[in-house]
């Protein structure tokens, strides 16, 4: 073996090296908007969620903390402030004339006042939102249990989700955010609409007057500004047609993860 | 120099070996890419706790130019180009690990996501495959688990590596025992590492037994250890690699693709 003979092999091998690191870079990014591959990684996603529901019972409950471990503040991310003028006009006399409505598959279509869910069974938890961006908070939450409200409204047999529509927008076109879960969480003991957090009522920043706790999944399943809870068959109609504002720009539907 | 053959590693091992190349390197570049989305670090149960994050990187401006600055337990380094700012299609972007770093290069956190989970199951399954073989085949007890010899030729195995002196004969149809424990480290301490915290990062399995996370610190500590168990991990691979070549990279190559490796005759061997 000659010394050129290694240098040409060295010069080889850099050079495949550089070439198949950025052939696997496009190769990435090309591939990550191919329909096969969205496929496969939707076939990983229910895999992840078929795997973590085995090991998990339908009230299996996320961790809970003591006040010691409370975050200073609780971190706003999305809207802080809907702009929408209703919801302003609602903010600005404290949300006397706020009205969760619940509609959709239900035998008793009702509209709540925030006294109204004040007067429902309630749950206190103190717990970790985990946001999919990678931080974390730790809030206490007080709110009405979703489970004794729907007990109210009387869900028909064919409910098969309970959507959030929200007050706020996120993007520039003014699409509203909406979330969804499936009957499972929604009767989830630890499931609540939030209207307090930290001993006081839930500040504009953090979702006022109502924001969905579903303690087992991301923050962003967690709606604020819920104006409108509605029972479906399918969520294939809604919007962009997969259950959620974050979900119709390519997140999962389910969040476990 | 005479020169023989060895028949070094047996096709389930070459084919796992494989699998998991592209796979560690998916699942750092995307791994890379979601820690982007929040370029810090924490120790605790939460990032809010009133201590401060353990490692940040941020982009500041500076008389008209893009500074990347990486703090790491409160000390501050300027690391423009690489981390907190670096350039992308010539326009300088806030950013923690650089396009190139990163699956995909832009910043897409859902997409990021979408790889790392889909290769963290071709990896895991291929890992439990390789373990069960390796169980059943004896490989570990016949090929990976020192010898009371290996052990106490430690010294002399760490000198050798120093000056680069590679075994032959005999000894070269062998792992050396600084290799094995690399090895058993990295597949009973690293590798479980990683996959544990990653698991600690899911709010649902957090409730498979509610307090398990707090073990390891809690859920961003768990957070700083899957990046760090990452990082060792890469560092683990550079220093393989490094061996590779040093010891004779086709040879190496040839034998973790056909099996086939040449054995050099050690010196007194011939004599």
């Amino acid at each position: 073996m000659t010394a050129d003979n290694n240098e040409g092999r060295r010069r080889f091998l850099a050079g495949t090296v550089g070439a198949a690191g950025g052939l696997l870079l496009s190769g990435c990014d090309y591939l990550s908007w191919s329909g096969a591959f969205v496929r496969l990684v939707e076939g990983a996603q229910k895999l992840s969620g078929a795997a973590q529901h085995l090991v998990t019972s339908r009230t299996s409950l996320a961790q809970e903390f003591t006040e010691a471990d409370l975050s200073p503040f609780f971190r706003s991310n999305g809207t802080s402030n809907p702009q929408d003028p209703a919801y302003q006009a609602m903010a600005q006399n404290g949300f006397a004339e706020y009205r969760l409505e619940v509609t959709g598959r239900v035998k008793r279509r009702t509209a709540f006042s925030l006294a109204g869910l004040r007067d429902l069974p309630s749950g206190t938890q103190i717990t970790r939102h985990d946001c999919v961006e990678g931080w974390s908070a730790i809030g206490k939450w007080k709110g009405v249990k979703l489970a004794a409200l729907l007990k109210r409204v009387h869900p028909l047999p064919d409910a098969r989700y309970v959507v959030f529509h929200c007050a706020d927008s996120i993007d520039d076109a003014g699409t509203r955010y909406y979330e969804s879960i499936d009957m499972e969480d929604a009767y989830h003991p630890r499931t609540i609409l939030a209207y307090g957090i930290n001993n006081q009522p839930l500040p504009i920043k953090n979702g006022a007057p109502i924001r969905v706790r579903i303690e087992r999944q991301l923050g962003y399943k967690m709606a604020k500004y819920v104006m409108r809870i509605e029972l479906v068959e399918s969520f294939a109609g809604i919007s962009g047609g997969r259950g959620g504002y974050w979900e119709d720009e390519g997140y999962e539907w389910y969040a476990g993860i | 120099m005479r020169k023989r053959w060895t028949y070094r590693h047996t096709l389930p091992v070459r084919i796992t070996h494989w699998v998991n190349f592209p796979c560690l390197l998916i699942l750092l570049m995307s791994g890379l890419q979601i820690f982007n989305t929040h370029p810090s670090l924490y120790w605790g149960k939460s990032s809010y706790t009133g201590k401060p994050s353990i490692l940040s990187m941020s982009a500041k401006q500076m008389k008209g130019e893009t500074i990347g600055v990486t703090r790491v337990l409160g000390q501050e380094f300027n690391t423009t180009g690489l981390f907190g700012a670096s350039k992308m299609g010539g326009q300088w972007q806030e950013r923690g690990f650089p396009a190139w770093a990163t699956i995909p290069s832009s910043q897409a956190l859902a997409l990021g996501r979408r790889w790392h989970f889909l290769f963290a199951w071709i990896f895991v399954i291929n890992g439990v495959l390789y373990v069960a073989y390796s169980l059943s085949s004896r490989h570990f007890a016949r090929d990976l688990a020192p010898t009371k010899a290996d052990l106490r030729g430690i010294g002399r195995s760490i000198k050798d590596h120093l000056v680069f002196r590679h075994p032959s004969g005999e000894a070269a149809k062998h792992y050396n025992v600084l290799q094995k424990l690399a090895y058993l480290m990295v597949i009973f301490g690293l590798l479980p590492l990683v996959i544990l915290m990653g698991w600690a990062l899911s709010p649902w399995l957090d409730s498979v037994i509610p307090g398990w996370v707090d073990l390891f610190g809690g859920r961003q500590a768990a957070r700083t250890l899957h990046f760090l168990a990452a990082v060792a991990l890469v560092a683990f691979v550079v220093i393989h690699v490094f061996e590779v070549i040093s010891i004779g990279f086709w040879n190496n190559l040839r034998s973790m693709v056909a099996g086939r490796y040449r054995i050099k005759e050690a010196a007194n061997d011939s004599r």
